[in-house]
């Protein structure tokens, strides 16, 4: 067998990691960097502005020059505060969403003279596992921000920060079951592998990859959830306190973690790496083409869900935060876990009835999913659940407010007439 | 229960969710990829301003390159912010000129009224806004500034033609 397509180890194995490590932090922080740019950008296009074009060709060294003006301006700490734990806040959420990245594998295998290289920073064989591990540590970073600040204002912040992503981990760990459940495996590249072969999961588990997209936004703390920063209510919620480079940490790591959940939608729902309608990519001997021609793939499926994330920034305004938490506890995890349920019935029923992976099983999912998803509108929608005040409160209650309120008010008095009946 | 809360009743087809969230993400789509932008370039491109601008100061000249104020004291007078510094003086053939002529364009309200009251259309207020100095003292023009200013200058409103045509 061909050297080059036994899996690398011993002293080649630590080298290749080591320059893996390397090349990839570079590209992943100058990305970083570049996201903020892009998120003005998109920003200012929506507004109809231009965006920030005065630094460098089209504005390109903009994070640049943002960067070094964070690096030299004068470091504020609150001197009622946590001096430890404030310096340590910054760094826990900068590394933690620098690290969850690590197991996403971004492109097929790539054969090298010594062996082939899987290009994840590292195969872990518990996969997705360790991401969400990873990314539940980043609630500290964002709770302790809050709490050593001594600010009423950041503490909020903080509070909200781990009330938020302790209830959408939930929502996310429960919407990734149906994919272990038809991938039988924790490890993503199997997942990718799986969906290379038997249909994406987009298709499969349309529900659950809704529900997946909607707790990868809570768990980023972007718009529309973005509650633990939100201004109107909190100055900037959990880093108000902070500043130069301290704030930069934060404000890298947020983006950090939208490029991870952006990778993990692609390598979960959207077959990864996976180029769609050919099984040249991942069948046969793997070669330095598919390499490069899968990388093209995924950071094609990844900067399009990047995309997605800064166009619902700039269209949809803030939840309440009630409306936040019955929307995690009250639609997403019940939903999920009936999800479960049925496409464990199904599977199974798939499997007794002898359909395997491939075009029958997909659409037979995804009439499934279509049915799910209407129905789960039709329900959601309209207020019925997360909605308006009326709707929580007794019809009694809710006259006697409306009267009161008609009663205020000199200009309802027609309506008033109208609603007495009289 | 908690008192002043309004509570409006909404007809259930305003509030689809889906619906609003759809249209409103098609709708700054639409936005995202329009060429037309609202925004100036401006050190590159100038918006037009009106003939009726009213900027710093400009003092006009004779001929001679000499200052067309005769130093009557109507606009220190009338001068509603009072930024206007004269001290008249007098040549051999009685001809009355300012000794100094400031202006303290940080007190100036930009009324105009100077260049109203002028008889000798000499002070003008100019078309002009990119007045950036690094000190205060800077923003005091004096006679020399005030006459070696070259911008165009407002067009006072005319009664007889009120629209400016």
């Amino acid at each position: 067998m061909n050297p080059s397509f036994v899996p690398i180890d011993g002293t080649p194995f630590l080298v290749a990691s080591a320059i893996k490590l390397i090349v990839f932090f570079s590209v992943y922080l100058v990305t970083v960097a570049m996201l903020t740019l892009a998120e003005r950008k998109v920003s200012a296009w929506i507004q109809d502005r231009h965006g920030p074009n005065r630094t460098g060709p089209g504005g390109l060294l903009q994070p640049a020059a943002d960067g070094l003006k964070n690096l030299m301006k004068e470091e504020l700490a609150p001197s009622a505060g946590h001096g430890v734990l404030f310096t340590l806040a910054p760094a826990i959420a900068f590394c933690t969403a620098l690290v969850s990245w690590a197991v996403i594998p971004f492109a097929a295998p790539l054969p090298t003279p010594w062996g082939l290289v899987p290009m994840a920073l590292a195969e872990l064989p518990v996969g997705f596992l360790f991401t969400l591990a990873i990314s539940s540590l980043g609630v500290y970073g964002l709770t302790l921000a809050g709490w050593a600040s001594n600010n009423k204002y950041s503490l909020l912040g903080g509070l909200r920060s781990s009330a938020q992503m302790v209830s959408y981990e939930i929502a996310m760990g429960m919407s990734i079951i149906p994919v272990l459940l038809l991938t039988g495996n924790v490890a993503l590249d199997s997942i990718i592998r799986q969906q290379a072969a038997g249909g994406w999961n987009v298709l499969n588990l349309t529900v659950a990859f809704f529900v997946f997209v909607n707790a990868a936004f809570a768990e980023t703390n972007r718009l529309p959830f973005d509650l633990p920063e939100a201004e109107s209510e909190l100055v900037a919620g959990y880093h108000t306190e902070y500043s130069s480079m301290r704030f930069s940490m934060f404000f890298i790591a947020e983006y950090a973690n939208m490029l991870t959940a952006s990778g993990l939608m692609a390598t979960l729902f959207l077959g990864g790496w996976d180029i769609p309608f050919t099984r040249w990519d991942d069948t046969g001997d793997p070669s330095v083409l598919k390499t490069v021609a899968t990388l093209g793939s995924f950071l094609l499926k990844t900067g399009a869900f990047l995309f997605f994330y800064m166009w619902i920034r700039w269209t949809l305004p803030r939840f309440r935060y009630d409306q936040l938490m019955s929307l995690g506890w009250k639609v997403l995890l019940p939903l999920m876990l009936g999800y479960i349920v049925l496409v464990a019935a199904v599977l199974l029923a798939l499997q007794a009835a002898g359909i395997g992976a491939g075009w029958a099983r997909t659409g037979i999912l995804l009439a499934l999913n279509v049915v799910v998803l209407a129905t789960m509108f039709f329900v959601v929608d309209r207020g019925r659940l997360l909605s308006p005040t009326t709707q929580r409160l007794k019809r009694v209650d809710v006259d006697r407010l409306r009267g009161r309120a008609i009663e205020r008010s000199p200009l309802a008095a027609g309506r008033r007439a109208e609603l007495m009946g009289d | 229960m908690a008192i002043n809360v309004k509570v409006l009743d909404r007809p259930l087809e305003e509030v689809s969710y889906v619906r609003a969230t759809l249209t409103g993400l098609a709708n700054t789509f639409r936005h995202l990829v329009d060429p037309h932008k609202v925004t100036t370039q401006y050190p590159e491109e100038k918006e037009a301003i009106g003939k009726r601008w009213r900027g710093t100061h400009r003092m006009l000249t004779t001929e001679d390159g000499k200052a067309k104020c005769v130093a009557c004291g109507l606009c220190p007078t009338v001068c509603p912010a009072n930024c206007i510094k004269l001290v008249p003086g007098e040549d051999e053939q009685g001809n009355r000129y300012p000794l100094v002529f400031e202006i303290d364009e940080f007190r100036c309200i930009f009324c105009g009224y100077c260049q109203e009251v002028c008889p000798e259309e000499a002070i003008h207020v100019g078309r002009h806004y990119e007045n950036a100095e690094y000190d205060r003292q800077g923003f005091v023009y004096d006679l020399e500034r005030l006459t070696a200013q070259q911008h165009p200058v407002c067009e006072m409103w005319d009664p007889a033609d009120p629209a400016g045509e």
